[in-house]
């Protein structure tokens, strides 16, 4: 089975990140790391490309930097990474990412598309079910738990209020939700050889899309302002000597909770 | 300018993200509709109306899990500079991407406020825990799809008003409608639920083990209050995903949240910052919880927590 899974180069979250006070982007430092939430994608699938005696191939959309969060990910297993980094692509929102990533995802071929369900610093969260309506595919989407019998995939999705068994034949799209799987960890091995695995970086143009439909321009929005929110009143903060729990009880009573 | 509110139908009803965004729009003015998706009922129509769905397109998929028929037939129905408001919700969200792709359409998501001016439609977001917002507008043209976070807006009802109902054939969609429900689960927790609750005892990976989250439990049946937790233990698998608060899981405005070990990672506090009153117990003096606590208790989890209840208990 031909896996396509997405997976995204973020700023080090430990970082926080900075907007460009002129053009109000995300300044992306050279030094990018994998999305975290990223893991449990590849993970699944390279259980399954395990499964079947397939292939992963990650695609990631973004600035390449120095590749340390694509390297992070092939370390883990994946055969290898489609990368598309392109100056045009600056400014793009999540409509315009979804039609860059679809188109090489196409190009690729696949029989499963994974994603996560929202990334760290973007989180639009409708990334997956863009990409699935591009690609023409039915979305298994919010997968918490995932099986594969035949050409019929099965998830358990995550909903408010529960989960729902829904299932379908491939080719499908998989959006899985953290702790559906246990990422493994790169092993020595692994983290070697992911430096000589290949990473593909088309541009826009190689995958027949037009610059001028794409960044910014293309993106049908643009940021007017950014400020910070009214502040919270500052609280009080006490060390617990063993009656902390009396000025708990204290708020709980002027709330009138009891 | 038309509004459209995307309105997932329950057991229990219209989804209550529905109608706050129905009372955004109504007071927004204009032409309001409801595009309502599940099996309907006139008690659920009569809801929508009442809180600003002046037509309701009803769409019933059955077990077919709805995004893709639903994002057909909305295509079909929304014009170029229309507003289409949907919820942070999974399958409000499955329908807003399909639909942003079918017709080209920017979609703004996790907005917390929609301002309308003149021609201008713009959101506000929140990023960095909530610490800085920003505003983004849209410029292009086509429909204008906006995913709004829980709780941003109150839902009120107006004066009933039953609306006009049409009924919308299930388009055919081909491969991309075909995934299928084959069974649905509950899992909601005893007590009040999250989203209503008054009070919120909401429990971290401070509390060390899945048997120690009993005292969060615990806590919570004392004050009559609703369970939460951070994501870290629901991936733990000590509780489930329903009860997650935070940016991927519910968000609430209780008037007493109860924070116990838990760090106050920027996605857990746009969950629970808008709280009105916030209390924290976590060990460490330096935990990020503390900059929106009202209450802020440096301590163990293990020691507080026992004698809290112990306290309560003896009253
Ligand atoms: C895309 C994305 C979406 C996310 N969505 C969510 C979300 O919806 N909700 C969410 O909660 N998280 C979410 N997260 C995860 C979030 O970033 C944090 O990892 C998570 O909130 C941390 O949970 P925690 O506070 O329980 O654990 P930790 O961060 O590990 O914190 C545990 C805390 O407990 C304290 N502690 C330890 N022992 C004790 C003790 N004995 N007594 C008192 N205190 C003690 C420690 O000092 C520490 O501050 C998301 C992350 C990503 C990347
Ligand atoms: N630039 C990107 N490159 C590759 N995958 C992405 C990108 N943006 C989003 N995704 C995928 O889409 C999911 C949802 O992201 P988002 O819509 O940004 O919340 C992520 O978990 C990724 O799998």
């Amino acid at each position: 089975m031909k896996i396509a899974v997405c997976v995204k180069q973020i700023p080090d979250p430990a970082t926080p990140y900075t907007l460009d006070p002129a053009t109000h982007f995300v300044v992306r430092p050279a030094e990018q790391v994998l999305d975290d939430t990223d893991r449990y994608g590849i993970e699944l699938g390279l259980q399954l490309a395990e499964a079947t005696s397939g292939s992963v191939t990650l695609v990631s959309m973004g600035p390449a930097g120095n590749l340390q969060g694509i390297r992070q990910a092939l370390a883990m297993g994946a055969d290898k990474a489609v990368v598309v980094s392109d100056p045009a692509l600056r400014g793009s929102g999540a409509a315009v990412t979804a039609r860059v990533l679809a188109a090489a995802i196409a190009r690729e071929g696949f029989d499963l598309v994974v994603t996560g369900t929202e990334s760290t610093d973007g989180y639009s969260g409708v990334m997956p079910q863009m990409l699935a309506e591009l690609l023409d595919l039915p979305a298994l989407t919010f997968a918490r738990k995932v099986s594969l019998e035949g050409t019929t995939i099965r998830v358990e999705r995550q909903t408010a209020a529960g989960y729902d068994e829904v299932e379908s034949a491939l080719p499908v799209l998989i959006s899985v939700t953290s702790g559906a799987v246990e990422p493994r960890y790169p092993t020595f091995k692994g983290i070697m050889q992911a430096k000589q695995k290949p990473v593909d970086q088309p541009t826009v143009a190689d995958l027949g899309l037009d610059a001028a439909a794409v960044g910014a321009a293309g993106s049908g929005q643009s940021i007017t302002a950014v400020r910070p929110a009214p502040e919270r009143a500052g609280g009080v903060k006490i060390k617990d000597e063993g009656e902390a729990h009396l000025e708990i009880i204290k708020v709980l009573e002027r709330t009138k909770v009891i | 300018m038309k509004i459209f509110v995307f309105a997932e139908l329950n057991t229990a009803g219209p989804s209550t993200i529905s109608l706050e965004m129905l009372t955004k729009a109504r007071n927004l003015g204009g032409e309001v509709a409801a595009f309502a998706v599940g099996a309907g009922s006139d008690a659920a129509f009569a809801t929508l109306g009442a809180h600003g769905a002046t037509t309701v397109h009803h769409l019933d998929p059955g077990d077919a899990l709805p995004a893709a028929a639903a994002a057909a037939a909305l295509a079909g129905l929304v014009g170029d500079g229309d507003l289409v408001f949907f919820g942070l919700t999974q399958t409000d969200r499955d329908v807003a991407g399909r639909l942003a792709a079918r017709t080209g359409a920017a979609v703004l998501s996790n907005a917390v406020d929609v301002k309308v001016e003149g021609g201008s439609v713009g959101v506000v977001n929140e990023i960095l825990g909530g610490s800085t917002l920003v505003e983004t507008e849209f410029t292009g043209s086509g429909p204008r799809l906006v995913v709004v976070r829980p709780k941003s807006f109150t839902a009120e009802a107006g004066a009933a008003a039953q609306p006009q109902v049409h009924t919308v054939p299930v388009p055919d969609t081909g491969r991309s409608g075909a995934a299928r429900i084959t069974a649905r689960h509950a899992e909601e927790s005893q007590g009040p639920s999250l989203a209503d609750a008054a009070v919120i005892v909401s429990g971290g990976r401070g509390l060390g083990s899945a048997e120690k989250f009993g005292l969060v439990g615990e806590l919570a049946g004392i004050l009559g209050a609703a369970v939460g937790a951070t994501r870290a233990v629901v991936d733990s698998g000590w509780v489930p995903y329903s009860v997650q608060v935070g940016q991927t899981g519910k968000t609430v405005k209780p008037s007493v949240y109860i924070a116990c070990g838990i760090s106050g990672a920027m996605q857990h506090l746009v969950g629970m910052k808008d709280s009105t009153t916030i209390i924290a117990i976590n060990k460490d003096e330096e935990a990020p919880i503390f900059a929106v606590a009202d209450l802020g208790v440096i301590g163990d989890v293990h020691q507080v927590l026992p004698k809290l209840i112990q306290a309560l208990k003896a009253r």
